[in-house]
């Protein structure tokens, strides 16, 4: 439990120390220690649970199972090596002068209370919290999307507050809804927004508040996933954002939003179970239209970018969709699936967005088409491009070839006529990155263009990661996925 | 003396509605005095409008030379469609046998012949400010009459008829209720009252300011006794407004039965009323600027929307579902 | 039961939710920057009193201090900073042209037939008498969106944000006697946070187009040249 505490706490002190400190090599430095003493403490809180099971803390405020602490364990990773990046790169800003040194300092903290924030969304047990802990994070990152002051950056973060603070007052209202669903039920007042009470009498729910409360807190929540057709702000802020910005929303916030609307999901079913309720499928028929939309419309959106960052964040869009979707169908297949494919597109994205970061940095622009023989000029970053859009495109062996596989065979098993849009989708992003991809890795040099200083290890890391979960997913691993999918679904998967 | 009184009933109509008629004048001379003394004028005497109402009618009346018949008929025919329309409304008692005809649409399409006919004899002599004075009451008079009846249809509403003297007695019988809906209503009726009795800041009835006039614009080749009935029209349509305000929304003192003494307690109530009414128009109008004639329709559909508040409000708050 | 049964404060609750209501029009229709914003403080005071009026009614305490809380908030805290802020733009006399405003407000109207329909099985299962404003509150939300969508002002946008805001503090209020005192407070906290943020905004965005009319930002589209030519 207090590995719990400490792994709030210390991203929350490391923003207020953070702030105060002036000199922006050392607040890289320090920003790489807090993250690695989070990471630290999530792993210890991690373990603590794979030994003890889930854990609720007196008084009900913070609730660790299964499903979110492997998602706080992925959080406080990707921010550590995501700072080792951030570093070196942030000082190569800094020395171009696009930043002054004061904004470092707003950077730096900002990049840890984002982390505080996404963590107390992950931990908490309070879905009243949550979405405080959701809003808290967006306005965490506005400042961040808009750090280097150009009119677009201005443009991109104003388009993202506004978008997601519409969006995410959708989500507000449907959480007072399901406050009002359970006045009905729950005698004590103070707990009737706490997830395992709400849990506990899930099937008692009256089914018309909570298929309405569903409604805006998908649309709220899925603002922040990147649903189409509530995505506008995503490919603006992740394009005009800092990259590690970039690197974190995508690999962070976007699971977030993805974490709450499932968890919400959690406990509609039960209520929309009611024998006198005619649709008791509504939430998950909900989320696979949407992740359906979202996965064949970004897919084609792939085809038409100009800017390298625009077209990932286009491909987070159609993941995003692809998980909402898996989460929707709901079998213990499809959830297991998609809590790895989680896991895997969190890794690979942050990764190429870390190696997007060193491509823009040689070729000095975002325009695909400026950039060009990175294989050439510097083959790290050439072969991690590479690697890690193979990777994300689902090529074997990588892990997020295994989780869409298992995403296909359970649609195939619950809604074989899907599979053909699946399959015609990813065919479709499959196309849009590569007839991208293939003239900025190879291709000839253009002149004047040199290798910069980058440093790889997160992406090695995180693609080897992905590596590894394609190969073989380690045992506790599994066992971890499976008590989510039985938390998730009520079944078993292994 | 009760069955008397019962037995009298079209006489006490008629004689309410002749106590309407001349009691019109009265008002607007009220409201006019108010006026002065706020604005630290001396104030006329209030048998002032009669005077020169007697003073019109022994006048000639001079007609210009194209002239048509229709203008020459049109005083009387405004004149009788708003006393008609005065008939309508319960300025005493609900209780009498004129309730029958006093639906609030009827009220409305007195209103409209009046208005129809004034229209018309404001083009009639084809000069300038007649037609503009024409196409502004008509244009305005389009946006304040769904307004008007947008109100009535609230009223209606909560009280499940248009007659007039059932909406004042179920709400007088109501007691003390308040509700959103005739908040609105309120607010809405005297937004249109404003307009269509052309007061400040619609309309000006103390000047003849060629830009802005739209009620004097019309009434501009009339002399002599045409004219007083003209005037006195307009006045009686302050005073409809005025009665239709205070009856409905407070219909406190208002007699249910026709005892003399209940009566009397009427005539009194609607007095008071009247004059606080009367005291709160001078204020307004002191205190508020002449609009431009181009904000009038924003103005209008202000009350068009208040009225739609209105009764958008009683179903979503009063009706128990 | 109808309206007539409840007791004298229970209407006056009634009364000050259907004013609230109309506050919101009143900010859709308002093209005068500071008449809005004094509207808006409006709307903080109406949903402060109905509050407290909520909290006397049935016996709530701790609503007294969520009333404080908007009072201080919403009612004046935030259409001060604003006032300050637009005053220090200058903009403070701008008046904004709203684009068919005719047209607005009875989309607005017919937002509000829209959240009756929605709230009707809702309201069904409560017995309390502020039940029927539950509509009420989803339409301040909706038309607050509405004014967003609506307007091209970031400073209108923004008071358009914050009566959402207040339409979301009204439906819990009047739903269920307000959320856990946590919760409210989280929720206030992030709602300052984010005033002040569209503050700072408010001048970058005046920095990089000269203006505050959002409708020229407008670099990024999915057509646009190459927008990030910075790195």
């Amino acid at each position: 439990m207090n590995a719990l505490y400490l792994t709030l706490l210390l991203p929350l002190s490391g923003a207020v120390l953070l702030a105060l400190i002036t000199n922006p090599a050392l607040a890289g430095w320090l920003n790489i220690a807090v993250c690695v003493s989070t990471l630290l403490a999530a792993v210890n809180m991690a373990l603590g649970v794979l030994e003890n099971g889930p854990m609720l803390t007196p008084g009900g405020m913070f609730y660790i199972d299964a499903f979110n602490v492997y998602l706080v364990a992925l959080t406080a990773f990707v921010g550590v090596t995501t700072a080792i990046f951030s570093r070196p790169y942030m000082g190569y800003v800094l020395g171009e002068g696009w930043v002054r040194k004061g904004r470092m300092r707003l950077y730096h903290a900002m990049y840890q209370g984002f982390l505080t924030t996404m963590l107390l969304a992950l931990t908490t047990n309070n879905l009243g919290i949550l979405w405080v802990a959701v809003e808290g994070a967006t306005l965490a990152t506005v400042l961040l999307v808009s750090l280097y002051r150009t009119p677009e950056s201005v443009e991109a973060a104003w388009k993202y507050f506004v978008l997601c603070g519409v969006g995410i007052a959708q989500a507000l209202f449907g959480t007072v809804l399901v406050y009002f669903a359970t006045a009905n039920v729950l005698q004590a007042p103070d707990i009737g927004l706490h997830w395992t009470e709400l849990r506990a009498v899930g099937a008692q729910l009256d089914p018309t508040v909570m298929s309405i409360a569903f409604v805006f807190l998908l649309v709220g929540y899925g603002t922040k996933i990147g649903l189409v057709p509530l995505h506008n702000w995503l490919p603006d802020a992740h394009s005009e954002g800092p990259t590690p910005m970039s690197a974190v929303l995508s690999g962070l916030l976007l699971n977030v939003g993805l974490y709450a609307v499932v968890r919400i999901k959690m406990l509609v079913d039960p209520a929309l179970a009611d024998p006198a309720w005619d649709s008791p499928q509504l939430a998950g028929h909900l989320m696979m239209g949407f992740g359906l939309l979202s996965f064949l419309v970004a897919g084609l959106f792939l085809h038409r970018q100009q800017d390298i960052k625009r077209m990932f964040s286009y491909s987070s869009i159609e993941h995003m969709g692809l998980m909402t979707f898996a989460f929707g169908i709901g079998g213990p297949l499809a959830t297991f699936g998609a809590l790895l494919h989680m896991t895997v597109h969190s890794l690979t994205k942050s990764a190429i967005f870390v190696t997007v970061g060193h491509a823009t940095h040689i070729a000095g622009t975002q325009a695909i088409e400026k950039i060009r023989g990175l294989i050439k000029t510097q083959p790290h970053v050439g072969w991690g491009l590479l690697l890690g859009t193979a990777a994300i495109a689902g090529f074997p062996p990588f892990g997020v070839f295994t989780s869409e596989f298992m995403l296909l065979t359970a649609t195939m098993e619950s809604w074989p006529w899907l599979t053909v849009a699946l399959l015609t989708g990813l065919a479709i992003a499959f196309a849009g990155l590569f007839r991208n991809l293939h003239p900025m890795v190879y291709g000839n040099i253009p002149e004047g263009q040199v290798p910069v200083k980058a440093n790889m290890l997160p992406v090695a890391v995180h693609l080897l990661l992905v590596l590894w979960l394609g190969l073989s997913i380690p045992p506790f691993l599994a066992q971890w996925f499976d008590q989510a999918t039985l938390l998730i679904t009520g079944r078993h998967f292994l | 003396m009760a069955d008397l009184l019962t037995l009298n009933g079209w006489l006490l109509a008629l004689l309410q509605a002749a106590l309407f008629v001349a009691g019109a004048p009265l008002l607007t001379i009220w409201v006019k005095r108010n006026k002065c003394r706020l604005q630290n004028r001396r104030a006329p005497s209030l048998l002032q409008p009669y005077r020169d109402l007697a003073k019109l009618f022994r006048k000639q009346v001079v007609l210009a030379e194209n002239a048509s018949p229709l203008f020459r008929c049109a005083p009387y025919i405004v004149f009788a469609a708003t006393v008609l329309a005065a008939a309508t409304i319960p300025l005493l008692s609900t209780n009498l046998p004129t309730a029958a005809i006093a639906d609030m649409i009827v009220l409305v399409g007195f209103l409209a012949v009046g208005r129809f006919f004034l229209a018309l004899a404001g083009m009639d002599i084809g000069t300038a400010f007649g037609g503009m004075g024409a196409s502004r009451e008509v244009s305005l008079s389009s946006l304040a009459e769904p307004a008007m009846l947008m109100v009535i249809f609230t009223l209606a509403m909560s009280a499940q008829s248009t007659n007039l003297s059932s909406v004042v007695q179920y709400l007088y019988d109501a007691g003390l209720v308040l509700r959103p809906s005739l908040l609105f209503a309120l607010l809405g009726l005297l937004l249109v009252a404003v307009a269509e009795s052309g007061r400040i800041p619609v309309d000006n009835p103390a000047t003849h300011l060629e830009l802005t006039m739209v009620h004097e614009a019309m009434i501009l080749e009339y002399s002599g006794r045409h004219l007083a009935l003209m005037e006195w029209a307009a006045q009686l349509k302050l005073m409809i407004f005025g009665v239709l305000i205070v009856n409905i929304f407070f219909p406190w003192g208002i007699a249910t039965e026709l005892s003399a003494s209940a009566l009397f307690i009427g005539l009194l109530a609607v007095t008071v009323k009247l004059s606080l009414i009367g005291v709160v128009l001078a204020f307004a109008e002191t205190s508020l600027a002449k609009m431009r004639v181009f904000l009038v329709p924003q103005f209008l559909n202000l009350a068009f929307l208040l009225a739609l508040l209105g009764a958008l409000s009683h179903i979503i708050l009063e009706v128990d579902i | 039961m109808t309206i007539a049964q409840y007791s004298l404060s229970e209407q006056a609750v009634l009364i000050l939710a259907a004013l609230v209501l109309f506050t919101s029009f009143a900010l859709l229709a308002q093209q005068r920057m500071l008449a809005s914003i004094h509207v808006f403080a409006w709307q903080g005071v109406l949903v402060a009193a109905s509050t407290a009026m909520i909290a006397g009614v049935y016996d709530k305490h701790h609503l007294y201090f969520s009333a404080l809380l908007t009072m201080g908030l919403k009612a004046m805290l935030m259409p001060w900073m604003l006032r300050r802020l637009v005053e220090r733009l200058g903009i403070a006399h701008q008046v904004e042209t709203v684009v068919r405003p005719a047209l607005v407000l009875l989309g607005a109207a017919a937002l509000v037939v829209f959240s009756y329909y929605v709230a009707l099985p809702i309201e069904k299962l409560s017995s309390l008498s502020t039940r029927n404003t539950i509509a009420i509150s989803m339409a301040v939300v909706l038309i607050g969106m509405l004014m967003m969508v609506a307007r091209r002002q970031a400073v209108s946008q923004v008071v358009g944000f914050m009566s959402m805001e207040n339409g979301l503090f009204f439906a819990a209020v009047v739903s269920t006697h307000g959320m856990p005192m946590v919760v409210e407070l989280g929720i206030a906290f992030d709602v300052l946070v984010a005033a002040v943020l569209f503050g700072v905004f408010f001048f970058q965005i005046r920095d990089s187009i000269e203006s505050l009319d959002v409708d020229r930002l407008n670099r990024l589209s999915e057509n646009s040249e190459i927008t990030g030519v910075r790195e």
